[in-house]
């Protein structure tokens, strides 16, 4: 071996393959991961192109007007899915947030462990699933209302909401509930008390996830809710008009101001869904961090 | 050699090399210091509080600690002294039925709380709780404000009346409220580690128990910030009887009237917690009776 070679800079065909190969791998990871990032690019920047115009103060402020004519807006759109969401997320949050309590707090491991399986399978079944089981159970011979609308959206937020839930109050740490309990504190007192303050912020971000996804639910609205009037509906045995109804009704009219129509609807649903989205990670982040420094 | 600290031995380069004679006479020193400090007989003439006899506690049927005979009497300052794994946290933790809270963890034999069966079907652990406080190894203050934390038991035994005295008496006793007086509004999580400690003080002292468990008070804290525990301690056994699980045999020595050696027994069925020696401190320190003890106390071994 001559003094000049340094073995540790020898390249043989060996070790260029090799680095060749870990090149390409790093590449196509990359671009997968680049890939979801332009993806949801291409998909805000269309809607934003096509809705945008659309998109003005009667929009929001004005029921949609009769085939053929301009202007309008979807007001018993936004109204019902305002109204059928917060139903259906007073119906799960407190159901889902006391399942997650059962399950961490008083379940033995076997039940808990059914349970969370039990929820997985639940956030796992098709939402039309769901659509048609409240149909039958609900619809088939009493007609559409907002209520059984809003107990199939319900039953999709309730697996999202006990998982997060779950989750969160799996990271308090146990020295609270022995703190609690040392002083004379009742398990439920303990978990009143201490724990779900503790872990409200988390519970808050659930539920925020939770109604993001109901919104854009459009499967249990079809079977529910999906015969309304062009006018706001604030009656709750009656159907009410929706947004994600409202996108696929209109996108498949031959006017163009209904497609138009869609276009915006599906802006204001995705930028409202969006923004729901962040604040629900940034409220998680705070929250994981204050339960970090109780630890 | 028992009394010495961290800081005498770095100051000694030889290490082992010190001669018998000099540890002889500086723990004979030091020992006559513990014997000033501590009666040699402070059980007599004190009621039994807490009895223990033939106590064993399990978890998942394994035994963690075995055939536990052991008074605690009233007003004095009990420290459960051991190696790791000896099973003292454990005993001390069936004392206010803290174990009921771990899945599989099982207390046969018998604890009387003033003649009374904590175990005895009926007796409900929130009472026990109530009447037996704890302090635990890490602060775990809650995350409220110091004022809540000290109201938290108060509000829940419906003590309710001159809350603001109730409160301000616990941090006091605590010795946390010339510290915090100002600033009660403010969260418990925000103070210092040795003031989260003394808030869990004033929080269990909060509720007038009669008995408090230190387990390992001061075990997540600084030098400065042990004393002003173990002041608080010595402070404390005026009012209350104490039972104090340590690491630290010095700690044991300046703090406990009464102190009682665990060691690990381990034979072929496992490793097994056992009760050494039960004694006044100085009769444990200078006297000991069992070797496993001396050995212990002197330094060989632990």
């Amino acid at each position: 071996m001559s003094a000049e070679v340094n073995p540790l800079t020898v390249i043989t065909p060996r070790s260029r393959r090799r680095r060749r190969v870990g090149r390409i791998m790093e590449g196509v990871a990359t671009s997968a991961a680049l890939l979801a990032i332009v993806v949801l690019g291409i998909v805000i920047v269309s809607v934003a192109r096509k809705g945008l115009p659309a998109v003005n103060a009667d929009f929001f402020t004005k029921n949609p007007v009769p085939f053929g004519q301009t202007g309008g807006g979807i007001e018993n759109a936004i109204v019902g899915t305002l109204i059928m969401t917060a139903m259906a997320t007073a119906i799960a949050v407190p159901v889902g947030v006391l399942i997650a309590i059962y399950d961490t707090e008083f379940a033995p491991p076997q039940v808990a462990e059914m349970i969370r399986l039990a929820l997985n399978v639940l956030a796992g079944v098709p939402t039309i699933v769901i659509g048609i089981f409240i149909f039958g159970l609900l619809v088939a011979g009493s007609g559409q209302s907002a209520i059984a609308a809003s107990i199939g959206l319900s039953i999709v937020m309730l697996p999202v909401i006990a998982r997060a839930t779950e989750e969160v109050l799996a990271l308090v740490p146990t020295a609270l509930r022995e703190g609690g309990m040392a002083l004379g504190a009742t398990r439920a007192r303990t978990v009143i008390t201490i724990i779900l303050p503790t872990a409200v912020g988390g519970i808050l971000t659930a539920t925020i996830v939770a109604v993001a996804r109901a919104a854009g639910e459009t499967a249990p609205l079809l079977f529910t809710s999906s015969i309304f009037a062009n006018t706001v509906v604030t009656d709750v045995h009656q159907a009410m008009a929706s947004i994600p109804l409202t996108i696929f009704v209109d996108s498949e009219s031959p006017s163009v101001a209904d497609q138009q129509t869609a276009w915006a609807a599906a802006l204001v649903l995705m930028t409202c869904v969006l923004v729901a989205g962040i604040i629900g990670r940034l409220l998680s982040l705070r929250t994981r961090r204050q339960i970090e420094r109780a630890r | 050699m028992s009394m010495m600290t961290e800081s005498d031995r770095s100051e000694d380069p030889g290490g082992t090399a010190e001669s018998a004679d000099v540890v002889l006479a500086r723990s004979s020193a030091q020992m006559a210091e513990l014997a000033s400090k501590h009666a040699a007989t402070p059980q007599e003439g004190k009621p039994v509080v807490l009895s223990m006899k033939g106590v064993s506690v399990s978890y998942s049927g394994t035994k963690a600690v075995r055939d536990v005979d052991m008074d605690i009497h009233k007003t004095l300052v009990t420290a459960f002294i051991g190696p790791s794994g000896c099973g003292k946290t454990t005993l001390l933790r069936s004392l206010n039925r803290m174990n009921d809270l771990i899945p599989g963890a099982s207390v046969d034999g018998t604890i009387t709380y003033h003649g009374h069966d904590l175990n005895a079907p009926g007796v409900d652990p929130v009472e026990v709780r109530r009447r037996i406080g704890m302090v635990f190894q890490r602060p775990n203050p809650f995350p409220k404000s110091i004022y809540d934390n000290v109201a938290f038991g108060l509000r829940l035994h419906g003590m309710k009346d001159n809350l603001d005295d109730r409160v301000e008496k616990a941090l006091r006793q605590a010795a946390l409220w010339d510290e915090v007086h100002n600033r009660l509004k403010s969260s418990g999580l925000s103070l210092s580690g040795g003031q989260q400690q003394r808030l869990c003080i004033a929080r269990a002292l909060a509720i007038e128990p009669d008995v408090v468990l230190m387990d390992e008070p001061a075990s997540a804290l600084d030098p400065i910030a042990t004393q002003r525990i173990e002041d608080l301690v010595a402070e404390l056994k005026n009012d209350y009887t104490i039972v104090i699980v340590t690491h630290n045999m010095q700690q044991a020595a300046r703090v406990a009237d009464m102190t009682a050696f665990f060691s690990v027994d381990v034979n072929e069925t496992g490793r097994c917690g056992v009760l050494v020696e039960h004694a006044p401190t100085v009769e444990l320190f200078t006297r000991p009776k069992d070797d496993r003890t001396e050995a212990y106390v002197t330094g060989r071994f632990g």
